[in-house]
């Protein structure tokens, strides 16, 4: 099949129109949540976000859940089950591509290259602020990251 | 007559008979299930006190909630000293609902729930897991709050 006649499938079109409006989803803020693994939820988001899956590599993902004894500074140990579960999951969720080929330090989120050119605006002193506390706490400036929406659009910084 | 009733009835009678099958088998998985949704924190405190084979003191469960115990946090550090409000976590700022029962009536109505929470922060707090004793302290001193 030629490139030409390639074009001329509606579901190609679709695709290639698709892939050209949306970059992709993290550098567009917009992480898809899709349908959450009700255990992920559950138990990460008792202490914090759960943090969209695509926003680490599958090694990082698998360090984290190999070490929830020492998780930042943290018990957050699970029973053997859900500890299989919601590693399996997140491996087949997440980050993929160049940009996690490198791990970031410790595993977080907020080391990534990507991160802190996204955040390059933000001074240190926003991340001190009372309401604020820390870069990890995403929801703090993104009021829909538990969604998993980063929409630059919704920011909005706390005095 | 009668014969044509018996086989009318039959198609009936099998479908009755099955759905008294059915009612008694969710009698059944109710009743099995039901201890582990009807459990209540005093039912926890009174299995953890038989585990440590002696009475709780809710003073010392006091003292031991807002101790520290040669590490860097409390338990009131996130759950704060009143433990009929909100608290916050340490280090995520998430906000942690109360943990007296009466102010959170979900609190201590799950044991595995309990056990998971109770091993991952007394080893953040004390370095160890905390001993039946201990667990029965804090819980007697959490039930002393009413609404």
């Amino acid at each position: 099949m030629s490139i030409l006649s390639a074009l001329h499938r509606p579901a190609v079109l679709l695709g290639l129109a698709a892939a050209c409006l949306g970059a992709p989803a993290w550098a567009e803020g917009g992480v898809a949540t899709g349908s959450r693994l009700p255990a992920y939820q559950a138990e990460c988001a008792a202490c914090h976000i759960a943090y969209p899956p695509g926003l680490l590599g599958a090694k990082s993902w698998q360090q984290i859940m190999g070490g929830l004894s020492k998780h930042f500074g943290a018990d957050a140990s699970l029973d053997a089950a859900s500890t299989k579960a919601i590693g399996a999951w997140l491996a087949g969720h997440a980050g993929t591509g160049r940009r996690f080929s490198e791990l970031p330090p410790g595993n977080r989120i907020t080391k990534s290259a990507w991160f802190v050119r996204q955040h390059d605006e933000v001074s240190a002193s926003v991340y001190k602020r009372t309401a604020v506390g820390s870069a990890s706490n995403c929801a703090a400036c993104h009021p829909r990251a538990a969604d998993g929406n980063f929409d630059e659009h919704d920011v909005r910084i706390p005095k | 007559m009668p014969l044509l009733f018996f086989y009318a009835a039959r198609p009936f009678q099998r479908s009755a008979l099955r759905c008294c099958r059915a009612a008694s088998l969710a009698l059944a998985t109710w009743c099995a299930v039901l201890p582990a949704q009807a459990l209540t924190a005093a039912d926890q405190l009174a299995s953890y006190a038989a585990a440590s084979g002696q009475p709780p003191q809710n003073a010392r469960g006091q003292e031991f909630f807002n101790t520290k115990h040669g590490h860097e946090w409390t338990c009131a550090s996130c759950h704060t000293a009143n433990p009929a409000i909100e608290g916050k976590h340490a280090s995520t700022g998430k906000v942690i609902r109360p943990m007296a029962p009466a102010a959170n009536p979900d609190r201590f109505t799950d044991a595995a729930k309990t056990e998971k929470w109770f091993r991952r922060n007394c080893n953040d707090v004390v370095g160890r897991e905390c001993t039946s004793a201990e667990k029965a302290d804090v819980l007697v001193w959490l039930l002393t709050f009413k609404n």
